[in-house]
């Protein structure tokens, strides 16, 4: 099966975030924004065209582009907001 | 970094580091924090300085310095960039960290938000690692309450082992306490012992190993050794440079050092730690450390004002109704600027031109000689009372309502919507906020994209950021558009219309942007878009009576005054050249013939291309300038409001086209001189300033000769068929 990455998340979709597979600054960032294993994010808008889309992650919401938010896989997929403590 | 006197114009890229202590016994604080968790707002509560803040990330582009004082105490504050964490690469975060690290402040104050503490720990947390003389301050406390987010500050201090301190900066509130436990947390008597990151067995060991090789060469007041050794195993280049530079010489060279170094990587290794993971184990741990420092002291209940910003954001950002609406605002700003304008224009054009009149009798009474009479008061008073009458309106509106927008938080929505076009002209999706603040002023948006972290997207954001109207161009687009397109009566329909071509012209800059981000992006700047995250802040309410005292005296005064001393010599120089007889006519007059035929081939005439050139140190003197030059041939006498204008500008035959092409090369020419510098220190590249120069020019060109040939070829076909 594939895995589902951050990029797949419907609005209103919530998630926990399971590994990183960018590299390099974008892997620094996306863990400065607290992006580690475990975190729960959900995405809570997406642009007019639908690329990018807004996620709250450990209560700051953070626009990524669809081809950052691949870059992040994620399991657990359900409907709802984020309950990350 | 908004626009402010300190932003904008000649001291835009001026605002270099100098964080002098003042006195003995004075010490010196950094103050870092996340962006947009109101450090701007601390720092400008403290030293008193006009610093702008808006609700927009990463706004403190360079450094700022200021100084705080009380009866018995005074200290040099450092304003670092706003960063997430001190592990990063981007050129803003590496300048705070190494302001940290190497630039000996006594102590570092995190400023994080109330609302949001567990995320700042992070970077409390890492500067912790550098230096114990660390304070939080717990900003944004009136936000907090009202979303019953309070953290238990108490708990966190005893967790934390640090000093921290409530604070609500806009009230003022807690700022004498946060000074008291600077003072303390600088001298050391804090009394406690700050919270350490916990790293995996292995990583601690390996720590030790090379903490204990590092302990006799390391100075006292430098770093510390535990973030040295670390920094040490992660083996950053750029950052053992900046170490090196620091401490004279190369730790990893140091013989003891060295073999730790091995030793440590042994350990790391038979823990299964490669380098790659190295990273990942100190970032969740430095992660993991927060949650639990914050677990029970920090509520995240969801509240009804995150809910209803939620909702609002999600009407802002709508597929269909986001980019109607961003429309329909910037046509109702556009509304309530030409609306409001229009009568105080009017009265300041006739109180200012009736004081000619006395003018020109007060020289009489002086026995003025002629020509000086005519310099000081045709050359440079008109000039200036033009400048005055037809600017300071639509500034002190249009100011005003932007700033509001800016502190509400919207500007970040509208790059979140615009980004999808930025993403496919490859460019960042953060050039659509030094795009926003290129309305205020270009030389500003310059600056402001030092936001932007990939060189190839920065560079692209510096080149295209003229293609949108600044303030300076508004008025200038306003009364042509008032003159020739919708009319001079005054009524609301006529408002309308001017507002809804202007805001026409503003889209046609925009998609100008995107046609020059995207040619760019294909020819010179080739490239991938590189990844980009935004944040999009909590909707604040603006503090209107603060963001109307801040906007007219911060910025429409100083631009205003730029402009003025600015029209003054150039209002000197038109009357000169008007004056000065030359062949058959005069200085102007030759001039302007001169540039004449190059110019009707754009649809304008010499006046207006040689108002364009004299006027390149700032736009705002284009109009007066060709009105001088047409009243130094033509036989007004009276120049008083719009109406007297056209009728000079139809005198001097001017049509739509013209009217069009003027307008149309007004939002695409060169940008001012002062921009121009700007772009030269920013990219400290010649090659690159002439390019910033030759592009919008060269497109203004294509557009007017377009334009105005297409417009005589279809009158020409009308007039040969009717």
């Amino acid at each position: 099966m594939k895995k589902r990455t951050l990029g797949d998340l419907a609005e209103g979709e919530y998630a926990q975030v399971e590994s990183l597979c960018a590299a390099g600054t974008m892997r620094r960032r996306m863990q400065d924004i607290g992006l580690i294993r475990g975190t729960g994010v959900s995405c809570v808008l997406k642009s007019p065209a639908g690329d990018p889309a807004a996620y709250e992650i450990r209560g700051a919401l953070i626009a990524l582009r669809r081809e950052d938010a691949r870059k992040v896989l994620v399991k657990g997929v359900r409907k709802g907001a984020a309950q990350w403590d | 970094m908004g626009l402010t006197k300190h932003s904008t114009g000649a001291l835009a890229a001026e605002r270099e580091l100098r964080a002098e202590k003042r006195q003995q016994g004075d010490i010196r604080a950094a103050l870092a924090g996340n962006p947009n968790v109101g450090k701007s707002t601390v720092f400008n509560a403290l030293t008193g300085m006009d610093q702008h803040t808006g609700n927009w990330p990463g706004k403190t582009v360079t450094c700022a310095s200021g100084y705080w004082k009380s009866k018995d105490a005074g200290c040099v504050l450092v304003d670092l960039p706003g960063c997430y964490s001190l592990l990063a690469h981007s050129e803003e975060e590496a300048a705070a960290r190494d302001y940290i690290c190497f630039g000996n402040a006594d102590a570092v104050v995190v400023v994080c938000d109330a609302s949001c503490v567990e995320r700042s720990l992070n970077l409390a947390l890492q500067t912790m690692e550098i230096t114990p003389h660390v304070v939080l301050c717990v900003n944004l406390m009136d936000e907090a309450k009202k979303r019953g987010t309070v953290p238990d500050t108490a708990l966190l201090q005893e967790r934390l082992g640090i000093p921290v301190v409530p604070t609500a900066a806009r009230s003022g509130c807690g700022l004498g306490l946060l000074m008291q436990a600077v003072q303390d947390a600088a001298t050391g008597k804090t009394g406690q012992t700050a919270a350490r990151v916990h790293y995996t067995p292995a990583l601690e060991q390996a720590i030790s190993v090379v903490e204990d090789a590092l302990c006799p060469c390391m100075p006292e007041n430098g770093p510390s050794l535990r973030w040295t050794a670390l920094r040490l195993l992660e083996n950053d280049p750029q950052l053992m440079q900046g170490l090196t530079e620091y401490l004279g010489f190369a730790p990893a060279e140091k013989p003891g050092v060295a073999k730790a170094q091995k030793d440590a990587e042994k350990i790391l290794e038979n823990a299964g730690i490669t380098p790659e993971k190295l990273q990942d184990e100190i970032v969740s741990s430095v992660v993991h450390t927060a949650e639990d420092i914050c677990r029970g002291a920090v509520s995240h209940c969801p509240s009804k004002k995150q809910a209803r910003g939620r909702r609002i954001d999600r009407i802002l950002t709508g597929r269909r109704v986001g980019f109607p609406l961003m429309a329909l605002l910037l046509l109702f700003v556009f509304w309530l600027t030409i609306e409001g304008a229009n009568v105080p224009s009017q009265l300041l054009s006739d109180l200012l031109f009736g004081f000619e009149e006395t003018l020109h009798r007060g020289a009489a009474w002086l026995n003025m000689p002629a020509w000086l009479e005519g310099m000081l008061i045709d050359g440079v008073y008109r000039v200036l009372a033009w400048v005055v009458s037809v600017m300071l309106p639509p500034m002190a509106i249009f100011f005003p309502l932007f700033t509001l927008l800016e502190d509400l938080g919207y500007l970040p929505r509208a790059a979140f919507n615009l980004d999808h076009c930025f993403h496919k002209c490859s460019a960042c999706g953060k050039q659509a906020l030094t795009m926003a603040m290129g309305f205020g002023c270009n030389a500003a948006g310059v600056v402001g994209c030092r936001i932007i972290d990939s060189p190839r997207e920065r560079l692209i954001a510096v080149l295209t950021n003229s293609f949108v109207p600044c303030n300076g161009r508004f008025p200038m687009l306003i009364a042509i558009l008032t003159m020739f397109f919708a009319g001079m009566s005054g009524t609301f329909g006529a408002s309308v219309l001017s507002a809804l071509m202007l805001t026409g012209l503003v889209v046609l800059g925009v998609l100008m942007t995107f046609a020059a981000s995207r040619f760019l992006s294909k020819t010179v700047l080739r490239g991938v878009p590189s990844s980009f995250t935004l944040e999009l802040p909590p909707y604040r309410r603006p503090q209107i009576g603060k963001v109307i005292v801040r906007s007219v005296f911060d910025r429409t005064l100083f631009v205003l005054g730029r402009a003025a001393a600015v029209a003054a010599p150039a209002g000197l120089v038109i009357w000169v050249m008007a004056n000065t007889p030359l062949g058959e006519g005069t200085l102007l007059t030759q001039c302007a013939a001169f540039l004449d035929p190059f110019a009707r081939f754009f649809g304008m005439d010499g006046v207006i291309l040689l108002a364009f050139i004299l006027g390149f140190p700032a736009n705002e003197i284009v109009v007066p300038l060709i009105v001088m030059g047409y009243l130094a041939t033509g036989s007004l006498a009276e120049m008083v409001g719009l109406g007297a204008m056209h009728a000079l500008f139809v005198e001097n035959g001017w049509t739509w086209i013209t009217a069009l092409c003027t307008m149309l090369f007004a939002l695409l020419h060169w940008p001012c001189s002062t921009t121009c510098l700007t772009i030269r220190k920013e990219t400290q590249s010649r090659k690159w300033t002439a390019a910033a120069f030759l592009l919008p020019t060269a497109a203004g060109l294509a557009l007017c000769a377009v334009v105005a040939n297409g417009a005589r070829l279809v009158e020409y076909l009308v007039h040969a068929a009717g």
